[in-house]
This record gives C-alpha cells, sequence and structure tokens, in this order.
C-alpha cells in the first residue's frame, strides 16, 4: 500500500504536483494517468525518495522509503529504460541491485529467465534495443520479489509485441495479489490493464475513482441514427419529447436514448432508419474533456466545446 | 541496510565496467614509464648540474617524477566513478536500491579508495624500485632515512588525489564538468601558482603541492616550506574531507 498525504513539488515558481492525496491498494492494477507534463514522473520519484516533496509526504506500507530495510523487497520500479550503465553487462547490472539488497545471486538469473534476457545477459546495455532496455529495467524491478511494483509509462517506445508482454506481465502480477502502479498518458492502455485510476492534470488530483466507474461517469453514451426521412424522424421524435442534436455528417444523435425505444417509435410511424446504433464516447475523450478542464482553469485557452464543434465542422465538410 | 551489502554491490559496479580497468592502469603505466625515463635522464644529466643542484638531488622523488601525469589518469578514474552515475541515469536505479545516501556514498567512495590505494601503493613501490634501478650510482636505499615514508605517501597520494576527484565529482555530477575544472586546476592554475614567486605562498596550499611534499626526500636548500611532510599530507587531507563534506551535503539534500 502507497499513501499520499498533500504531496507537493515546487520549482522556484512552477507548482508540479499540487496537493496529491490518494492510496494505491494491494492486489488491483490502479493506472496513474495524465497528460504528459502533468507531475506523473515526478509524484513516482517521490515515492521512491528520489526528489524531495516541498510538502506533504509519501509512506509505502506506513513507512517513509528511506526507513525500508532493503527497499527493493518491498517495492520494485521501473522509472527510465535508460537508467542503467550502458558499459556493464545485463546480468552485472542486476547482480550490483541484488547485492545491495542482500538478494541471493541466483534470483538474478531467475528474473533474466521472466524477462527473456537470459541469452544477452553477459551482453553489455549499451548494445540493447528500447524493448531489451526496458525488459531489463522490469527485470531489476522483479529483483526483490516485492508486493509492491511501480512502472513509469512501460509501454512508451515499444512495438506491439513488447507492449503486450508487459500488458500480460503486469495483470498477471496483479492476479498475484500484488500492488500494481502504472503510470501512461494513454486512457486506451490503461482501458485494457487498470481496475483502478487516478488522473492528474497540471498535477492536481482530477479523478480517483475504479475503472468501471470512471467509464460510467465520464463516457457519454448516446444512439446515433439515419434516415432517408430525416425531417418526419425530427418531428416524431420532437413529438415523443426526445431531445436531437443533429450532427454535420448528417446524422442525428440522441443523449442518453434507447435504441430499443427509438426503434419502436420508428416503426409506428414507418420511418425507414439506415442505422440506429447506441455509441459511447471513447475513454480517451472522456479524459482529454476531464484534463482540459484543469488546463483551462490555469490558462485561456479554447473550451473543449468549441474544440469539438471546431472538429466537429472541419469533419463535416 | 547493512553496510557490507551496499560495499559488496559497489565493488561489483567498479569491476564491471571497463573504464575503471582502463584509467588505472594508464595511471600505473604512465607514472612508471615516465618515472623510469625522467630517473634514466636525470643519471645522464647529473655531472652537468650545478653544485647546489646535486645538494638538492633527490633520487626518491625522481622516481616519482611520472606521477604528475599518471594522477591526471587517477582523477579521470575519480571522476568516472562518481559521475558515470549521473550521467547514465544510474543514480536512480541506485538511489532506489539504497535511499540512505550516507551509505550509498561512502560505500562508493571507500571501495574506489581501497582500490585506489593498493594500486597507488604497488605503483609507488614499482615507481621506486624502476627509478633506483635507472639511476645506478645515484640512487636511493629503501632503507635510507625518509625514503619508506616517501614512497608509502606517493601511494597515499594517488589514492588522496583521486579522493578529491570524487568528491568534486558528486558536487559537480557532470564528467565533463568534472574534469574540466580538475585538470586545468591540477595541471594549470597550481603549477603557475606554485611558480610565479609572487603568488607561491598560497600556491603550496594547494592539494597538490601540499601533499607532494611527503615524496620528498631532499629539502631543497632554499625550501621555506612552512610545513613537513606529514603536515603537507594533512594538508591535503583536509582538501579531500572538504570536497567529500561538500558533496555528501549536496546529495543529501539534492533530487536524483
Amino acid at each position: 500500500m502507497i499513501e499520499l498525504e498533500g504531496l507537493t513539488k515546487r520549482y522556484g515558481e512552477k507548482v508540479a504536483v499540487n496537493n496529491l492525496t490518494f492510496t494505491v491498494r494491494p492486489g488491483i492494477v490502479t493506472g496513474f494517468l495524465g497528460p504528459n507534463g502533468a507531475g506523473k514522473s515526478t509524484t513516482m520519484r517521490m515515492m521512491l525518495g528520489l526528489d524531495r516533496p516541498t510538502a506533504g509526504d509519501v509512506r509505502i506500507d506506513g513507512r517513509h522509503y528511506d526507513r525500508l530495510k532493503d527497499p527493493l523487497r518491498y517495492i520494485g520500479a521501473l522509472l527510465d529504460a535508460k537508467a542503467m550503465h550502458g558499459g556493464r553487462s545485463a546480468f552485472n547490472h542486476l547482480l550490483c541491485l541484488a547485492q545491495s539488497n542482500g538478494i541471493p545471486r541466483g534470483r538474478v538469473d531467475e528474473v533474466l529467465d521472466t524477462v527473456g534476457l537470459t541469452a544477452v545477459a553477459k551482453k553489455k546495455a549499451k548494445g540493447f534495443s528500447l524493448g531489451m532496455g526496458q525488459r531489463l529495467g522490469i527485470a531489476g524491478a522483479l529483483l526483490g520479489d516485492p508486493r509492491i511494483l511501480m512502472f513509469d509509462e512501460p509501454v512508451n517506445g515499444l512495438d506491439p509485441e513488447g507492449i503486450h508482454w508487459i500488458r500480460n506481465l503486469m495483470k498477471s502480477l496483479a492476479a498475484q495479489g500484488r500492488t500494481v502502479f502504472v503510470s501512461s498518458h494513454l486512457m486506451s492502455e490503461m482501458a485494457l490493464t487498470a481496475d483502478h485510476l487516478v488522473v492528474i492534470g497540471q498535477g492536481r488530483l482530477l479523478a480517483d475513482t475504479s475503472m468501471a466507474e470512471f467509464i460510467e461517469q465520464n463516457s457519454r453514451s448516446y444512439v446515433r441514427i439515419r434516415s432517408p426521412q430525416r425531417e418526419r424522424l425530427l418531428d416524431v421524435l420532437h413529438g415523443a419529447g426526445i431531445t436531437v442534436v443533429e450532427t454535420g455528417a448528417g446524422a442525428l444523435e440522441v443523449d442518453g436514448g434507447k435504441p430499443e425505444h427509438i426503434g419502436e417509435l420508428a416503426a409506428q410511424h414507418q420511418i425507414v432508419l439506415h442505422e440506429l446504433s447506441p455509441q459511447q464516447a471513447s475513454l480517451e475523450e472522456a479524459f482529454m474533456q476531464l484534463t482540459a478542464e484543469s488546463v483551462e482553469y490555469h490558462a485561456h485557452t479554447d473550451t473543449p466545446e468549441e474544440q469539438q464543434a471546431w472538429g466537429d465542422g472541419w469533419k463535416g465538410n | 541496510m547493512a553496510a557490507a551489502q551496499v560495499v559488496r554491490s559497489e565493488w561489483t559496479k567498479i569491476r564491471s565496467v571497463a573504464s575503471t580497468v582502463w584509467t588505472l592502469s594508464l595511471a600505473v603505466v604512465v607514472t612508471l614509464a615516465l618515472g623510469m625515463l625522467i630517473s634514466a635522464l636525470s643519471k645522464n644529466e647529473f655531472d652537468k648540474m650545478s653544485r647546489k643542484d646535486q645538494l638538492s638531488f633527490d633520487p626518491t622523488f625522481i622516481s616519482f617524477a611520472g606521477m604528475s601525469l599518471g594522477q591526471l589518469a587517477m582523477i579521470v578514474f575519480g571522476v568516472l566513478v562518481v559521475s558515470n552515475e549521473y550521467s547514465t541515469g544510474m543514480i536512480r536505479t541506485s538511489l532506489a536500491a539504497v535511499p540512505q545516501r550516507g551509505t550509498f556514498l561512502f560505500s562508493k567512495i571507500g571501495v574506489a579508495t581501497g582500490l585506489c590505494l593498493v594500486v597507488g601503493l604497488v605503483t609507488s613501490f614499482v615507481a621506486f624500485f624502476l627509478g633506483q634501478a635507472m639511476l645506478g650510482e645515484h640512487r636511493a636505499h629503501i632503507g635510507d632515512e625518509g625514503v619508506l615514508r616517501a614512497v608509502i605517501g606517493g601511494g597515499l597520494y594517488m589514492t588522496l588525489i583521486a579522493m578529491f576527484s570524487m568528491g568534486v565529482a558528486v558536487m559537480l555530477r557532470s564528467p565533463m564538468l568534472s574534469l574540466g575544472t580538475l585538470m586545468p586546476f591540477f595541471f594549470l592554475i597550481s603549477n603557475i601558482l606554485g611558480n610565479v614567486s609572487a603568488t607561491k605562498k598560497i600556491g603550496r596550499y594547494l592539494p597538490d603541492q601540499a601533499g607532494s611534499k611527503i615524496m620528498q626526500v631532499v629539502t631543497p636548500i632554499d625550501d621555506d616550506t612552512p610545513y613537513g611532510p606529514w603536515g603537507g599530507l594533512a594538508i591535503m587531507v583536509l582538501w579531500v574531507a572538504a570536497a567529500i563534506a561538500g558533496g555528501y551535503g549536496l546529495l543529501k539534500k539534492r533530487d536524483a
């Protein structure tokens, strides 16, 4: 369990992390989501005692990170795939980490096997591809068989095969009952792996909710309708007290409407429908809307509504 | 966190990169080769020297002449041991594994210092015997007064130079910045200050000039240095302590 309380980091005037309070619970994958520059990495560095908080506190299982005896046995972290000496072999890189935390040497071979780097164990890390470097970083995180694992943007720059591997690894780690805390700036990635979501924007907490709840609250569901008898359909729907939005592409959208209800209504009035489909706004859109608000709060930019209207107009042309 | 674990880890780190082996080998080779060369030249020049120079002739010190260049390799070693952590990003991995920064730093410096001490002492003894072999009839003997102290002092000097560089590198972090500061300091500024009469009195309190006093057996005739061999070494130790304390203070409060 990781507890953050009022965690704040200031660099001069700039507030990178602003009064964050949340808890990362065991046994699930917690996604840590925010646009680039939202303060995710800074927060993770503070969790590991690398950066000093300006204010507030982080505790790992009730203790400060630097109070942990052999911290790699509590919490394993992948912060940056390139956080290693390129001139050192993969085996020696892991060996020096293992020794510093009293982890037996045999464990190095085990984790190399887990991440599939046994064949290149004696090779220098500087010859590694990004994906191999990422695997070596993950091997380092797994070294102490920790109950808590932390990954900062683990899929960044990986090929589809590597992304698939990391996704499955995180799921299997959580299935073993471990706490998995993973950051990303891609909502779609989180939707596939995370059970719980913590969203930040400009260093502030925007959401701390279960994935299911987030989807329910933030994704707009609507029914899209196309019909050659558009005007009649509009009249019928208005008559039934249903609010319809006309979109640029000639389709109609009914917010929160039930397709069954609309279909029956159309059938009663013998209106031909070319399309009647339940739709959900993508999670990516929901995420952008959520974080755009935090941007709007601080700076004078276009409101998300205006951005959408502009985009729709362009698509319609 | 058991410090012994961290020391083992730092030993693995230091032995598993090529730069360690290369810089230390270079320090040994340069010190020995240049020492032999200058000893051999001095033997041939001895008869042409002035009476005063002949009286001040210090065969022990001459055999250490290679250290003026060899110490630069020791500086590079000291800088690389520390700044490699920063230039590669390894420091974040290291401090996540060992969050007690004092334990981390002093284990690292301790291991590197131990290695330097062994290499430095071996180099110093070998440089002495090779140099004396070159000097022929003008040679000194290890049993002569002050000679053993000078030879052991040569090893200590090389070790302290590397330690000072480690302290500076902890403060500056970047290898380029550290080398760019230390190299001109020891190669130019110290020499200039030490050889211009107006600044000589300041120059002799610099770490290398004060420390190298321990390698002298024969005091030059008109020498008015206010400290002896051990006093000079103590001044150098103070410099080293200050550099490491400064590095520790910064590491302690700095974000990694």
